[in-house]
Formats: structure tokens, sequence, C-alpha cells
């Protein structure tokens, strides 16, 4: 009876040591039985044999000098093409001596996605970050900016608009009386303009020279198209999944019907559409930018996908959150912003980036339209008869590039599901 | 005590597709009365007070809280919907947000109060639930005795002058059915008027005024604690109390 210890007062003993540090780990899990052994050093040995065939071609053997196709001698790859090529790759068919101007896009486009990727940036500055940035990266690739005296104004008023609104209950007097101005003088200004008494002024900005979108090409089309696409689907399948939701049979019929005629169709057919029949129902003369068409195209397809992934994140919410927030008083709006889509919304982010990732490759469908983006450029570097005979360079080029993008966002979805759901887990 | 009504039901019925629900509920709440509720499961006792602050429609039938009678306007219900707090069985609090942040987040949003004075105002009804350094937790972190607090707490923070409990201590732990028991003990004896659908009979006889006996949606017998546990008349009530008595 002397060893008796009292409950609640046992010693804490420490783990067998059989099961910790690397030779317990590699027992436990790698040569736990024969057959679990052997299963390992034959897959040891596979890997390691392609892995040497692969940095044998790839870098070894390769060829980084030769000024030709037929120049690259040798069994390894031929990364010349690449040197040789990557500005084709990278920019297609964009006026040559100007390419420095989509490569100083491509960077503020990414330098764009990166700060508005953290999350202490989410607030009013995500609005100034994107304004900045979009404006930055629209004047390199165009070179020019005309902006109408109508479009300042209603732009003024929507801003002001906007401001009023959001920061009515949240920002002080002061603040929300200049925004209130602020929409008061451009709705004024659109009055006038209509009336005839304002002058029509443009707005000239144009430090370059002029490039249409049709010269557009390379990854600078890549980001343009998947970035403002998915960044007008977003909102835009919020509403088509809350609709879905509605219970307003008008509102909730049209949110469906048009999910599922936009789900039911591929995206080629819809770009297509876009670019082929569109133009037929316009007035004759009229003409909408074959770039904008495509990137419509891309916003309505993404939009219907991304409602679906956004209603299942609504639906996984408990009745009674719904409850709480009515029985506190709050209106529809305010419900569903500051109670229910933070927390669809997280549910949702492995899906919805997966959906991202999708489109962002799908992008290369504006193809089909006579678009040049980034794998279209890259294909391009194949025509050149001094440089035939290397596809698998080019394209593991391009899938290396895609591959670093699409690793980025999987990445930063990992870090937002972590971020997002700090302290509500236990 | 005033002797004025704040919630008068006046005839409601209430059906789900065939089933009859809530058949001819009379009943009238004066003010600072408290009033708990019981009854088998299915009897339509939580229907009852959903119906009051409209999270349940009823069909026939009049509500009438504090003058204003209920309907589908949606300013209407708002209105109603601010003057009344609801304490959930499942707590209902919003996980993604902070302990201060659920509470303040109606203040704010619906009153339009500024942040800091709904900050004060929250910070004290977490000191008289006796959680106030949990302040800055998320509800995931608390217990279900320390959630529950915080949504009655949550409630009071829109300065309701009527509260809703729908069996606010079902979900819990029964080493936590006190803590809950002894705030919502507090708070009558400041006066709140409290409607309370629970199986806590020594709750009841320490605080209500009225038991309210219900089954198969009607209201069966109701009289005052005393009288109602010693001398129940109905039969339906007498088998209901022998049960929850005997095995509670």
């Amino acid at each position: 009876m002397a060893d008796v210890i009292p409950v609640g007062e046992r010693r804490q003993l420490a783990p067998p040591t059989d099961d910790t540090g690397a030779i317990g780990w590699m027992r436990k899990n790698l040569f736990s039985s024969w057959g679990n052994g052997i299963t390992t050093v034959v897959l040891v040995v596979v890997v390691a044999r392609l892995l040497w065939w692969f940095v044998d071609w790839a870098l070894l053997a390769a060829n980084f000098t030769a000024e030709s196709g037929q120049a690259c001698h040798g069994s390894g790859a031929c990364w010349s093409l690449i040197r040789e090529k990557y500005r084709l790759i990278f920019f297609g068919t964009y006026p040559y001596e100007e390419q420095w101007r989509p490569l100083l896009a491509v960077l503020a486009m990414i330098a764009m996605l990166i700060t508005s990727s953290d999350r202490r940036m989410w607030n009013s500055r995500l609005i100034w970050i994107w304004a900045l940035g979009s404006f930055v990266t629209f004047l390199l690739m165009f070179g020019q900016i005309n902006l109408s005296s109508s479009l300042i104004y209603v732009l003024a008023v929507v801003a002001g608009g906007a401001g009023a609104l959001t920061r009515r209950v949240l920002g002080s007097k002061a603040e929300v009386y200049a925004w209130r101005a602020l929409a008061a003088v451009g709705l004024l200004a659109v009055v006038l303009r209509m009336l005839g008494t304002l002058p029509a002024w443009t707005l000239a900005i144009a430090p370059f020279t002029f490039v249409e979108t049709a010269r557009w090409g390379g990854l600078p089309v890549t980001i343009i198209l998947a970035t403002y696409g998915l960044v007008f689907a977003f909102p835009y399948g919020v509403l088509l999944a809350l609709g879905r939701r509605s219970r307003l049979p008008l509102i909730k019929g049209l949110c469906v019907g048009f999910i599922e005629l936009i789900r039911g169709v591929p995206l080629i057919s819809l770009l297509i559409m876009a670019s082929v029949m569109l133009p037929l129902f316009l007035p004759s003369g009229t003409t909408i930018d074959k770039f904008l068409r495509a990137l419509v195209a891309v916003i309505l397809f993404a939009g219907a996908y991304i409602a679906e992934i956004i209603r299942g994140g609504l639906q996984s919410l408990p009745k009674g959150q719904f409850e709480a927030a009515d029985a506190m008083g709050l209106n529809y709006v305010q419900k569903t912003a500051l109670v229910i889509l933070p927390q669809a919304l997280r549910v949702v982010i492995p899906p919805l980036i997966n959906t991202f990732i999708g489109f962002f490759k799908d992008t290369s469908l504006v193809l089909i339209i006579g678009i040049f983006d980034f794998l279209n450029s890259a294909n391009q570097a194949l025509v050149d008869p001094n440089w035939a005979g290397y596809p698998a360079e080019i394209y593991l080029f391009a899938a290396f590039v895609y591959f670093i993008f699409c690793f980025s966002m999987s990445r930063y979805a990992k870090y937002l599901e972590v971020e997002l759901n700090k302290g509500t887990r236990r | 005590m005033a002797n004025n009504s704040v919630i008068q039901l006046k005839a409601v019925n209430k059906w789900y597709g065939q089933f009859h629900v809530l058949t001819d509920i009379n009943l009238d709440v004066r003010e600072g009365e408290k009033i708990v509720i019981c009854g088998p499961s299915g009897s339509g006792k939580s229907t009852l007070i959903r119906c009051i602050n409209r999270l349940e429609e009823h069909q026939q039938g009049d509500i009438v809280v504090h003058g204003v009678t209920l309907s589908n306007d949606v300013k209407n219900i708002e209105a109603i919907r601010r003057e009344v707090g609801m304490v959930f069985q499942s707590f209902n609090l919003f996980p993604h947000l902070t302990i201060l942040d659920n509470l303040t987040l109606a203040p704010i949003w619906v009153k339009k109060m500024p942040k800091q004075e709904a900050e004060e105002i929250a910070m004290g009804l977490l000191k008289r639930v006796r959680i106030p350094e949990q302040a800055q937790k998320y509800p995931g972190q608390l217990s279900g005795g320390q959630q529950q607090r915080v949504a009655i707490a949550r409630a009071l923070c829109m300065r309701p002058k009527i509260m809703l409990f729908d069996e606010p201590t079902s979900a819990l732990d029964p080493e936590m059915v006190k803590e809950v028991l002894d705030v919502m003990i507090e708070l009558a004896k400041e006066g709140m008027t409290m409607l309370c659908v629970t199986h806590e009979m020594g709750f009841a006889r320490a605080v209500a005024d009225r038991v309210i006996f219900m089954d198969r949606g009607e209201i069966v017998e109701q009289n005052q604690p005393d009288e109602f546990f010693a001398h129940p008349k109905n039969e339906r009530t007498k088998t209901f109390l022998g049960q929850i008595l005997h095995h509670g």
C-alpha cells in the first residue's frame, strides 16, 4: 500500500521512445512490415531514377547557348529556344520596342494582388490600391487613356454614393457630408451635361503611343482576363447565390434560370457567341472591343460557377445563425453582410480557390476568338522554322509559369483558411 | 408593479401544413411579469414565443407587442425585434466574431450607436454575467454555460423591454445550468419582463409570477407557481408534473 498515488496527482510519463525521433518515425511509417519496407525501397529507386533522368535532360545535358534549332546538339533540352523567344512568349504581338510596358503592367498587377492578399489591407484602402493598380496597368497597356467628362461625372456620383452609404454608420459626420457633396456635385454635373449647359471635354492622359487590345498578348492578357474576370464575377456570383435563395419567386427563378443556362453550355460556345453573335444584335457601326467581350463572357461564366459554390456555403450555415440575426433586429442587408456571408465564404474558400485556379487556366480558351493569351503566345514561338522540333521545351516552360501562379493561389488559400479560422477553433 | 399589459395574444392560431400547432392562444403579459411555459415536447411552447418576435408567422388572431400589432410590414417587425431580446437553446452566437463584437453588432448597426459607447455597455453587461475577461475570445473557445451567458448579454445589449428564453438550459451540461439560471434570476429580480420556456421547475418556483402548461397546441392550465405545483387541476398537467418531477 506504500506506492498508492492519490488520484489527480499522477506522474506524467514520457511517451515510449521507439515512437519518436527520426528512426522511430521511419520504423513506424516506412518499414512497419516486410511489404511496406519493399514498397518503400522500390518507390525510392523509381523516383530517384526518374528525377535523375529529368535533371540530366533539363540541366546537365541541356543546351543554353545555341543560336538556332539546328545548332542545338546533344541529348538534352534546348533551352536556347526559350532564351531566344521569351519576349514573344511573355508579351505576344505587343510592339517589340514597347514591351517594357506590359512587363511593368504585369509587375503592377502582381504587386496589387500581393498587397491585397494581406488581410490587414482588407478595408477601404483596398479600393484605393485597386483604383491605382488598375489605372497604372491599363495606362501602361493602352499607352493612353481618354476620360470623357460624362464618365468622370458619373464616376463622381457612384463614388460619392458608395462612400456615403458604406460610411454612413462608421464614418465621422464630416466625412459622410463630404461623400454626399461629391455625389451631389457629380449628379448636378451629369444633369447640366445632359441639358447641354456644360460643354463636352475629354481628359486625355497620353504619355505613350496607343496600343490597341488586338495587339496585346502573352502573360498580361492572361493575368488581366483572369484577375478582372474573377474580381467582377465574384460579387456577381454572390448576388446570384443570394438571389437563388430568395423567397421572391421571380428573382429566384431568374437566378436559377441564368445559372443553369450558363452552366449548361461550354465556355467556348459562350466566347464564340460573345464574339460572333453579339455584334449581329448591335446596331451597325457600334463595336465593342473584342477583349472586353471576352472579359464579359468570362465574368458571366465564372459568376454562375461561383454562385453555386457560395450557395453551398450559405446552406451549410445552421438556421440558428439566421434566426439570431433576425431576432436582434438586423435587416436583410446587415444580416447578409455582417453575419451570413462572412461565415459562408470562410467555408467555401477551398472550392472557391479551386474554381479560381481553373479559370486562370481556362482563359487560354480565348484563342478561339483570336486573342493571344500566355499559352497561345507560347504556341506562336513554335512556328519559327529555325527552331522547329522543340515543343516539349516550350510547353514545359509555359506549364512552369502557370504552375507558379496556380501553386501560389493554392498556398494562399491554405494560409487564408488558417488565418480566418484563427481563434474560432478551440 | 404597473398593471399595463405589454404583450397580448388574442385567439392566435397557427398551422404547419395540416398540423394545427397553436390553437386559440389567449395570453396577456403585464409589464415586469415573469412567465414560465412548460409542457411536453411538440406542445407548441417554443412556437408560441417565437411568434412573439415573428421568427414564426401566425395565421389567425392578433399579437400586440408594446401597442404594435404584428403584421407583415418589415419596419413593424424590426421595430418589435428592437424591443424584444431572445435567447436560444443552441446559443447561436456568431462564431466569426469575438465576444465583444457579438455584443456590439446590433447596437452599432441597428441602433446606430457609436462604437465606443456600445463597447462600454457591452463590457458592463459582460461584468454582469461575470465573464468580462472573455471579451476578446471567440465563442468556440468558451464553455456552453459561458456561451449562453454571452448570449443573454448580447440580447440585453439592445436594452430590450421584454426577454424571450427558448429552453436556455436544455443544451447545457448539468454543472453549467446553475450559472445560467443565476444570471436569469438576477435579471428577473431587476424587473425585466420575461417569457421563459423551460423545464427548470426550481427556476419557476423562484421567480415566476405565473406558470403556463401547454399541451397539443393549447394552454391547458396556468396558475401561480405554488398553486400550480401543489394542486394541479388538469389530468394532463398532473401526468406531466409527475413525469418531470420524479425524473428531474
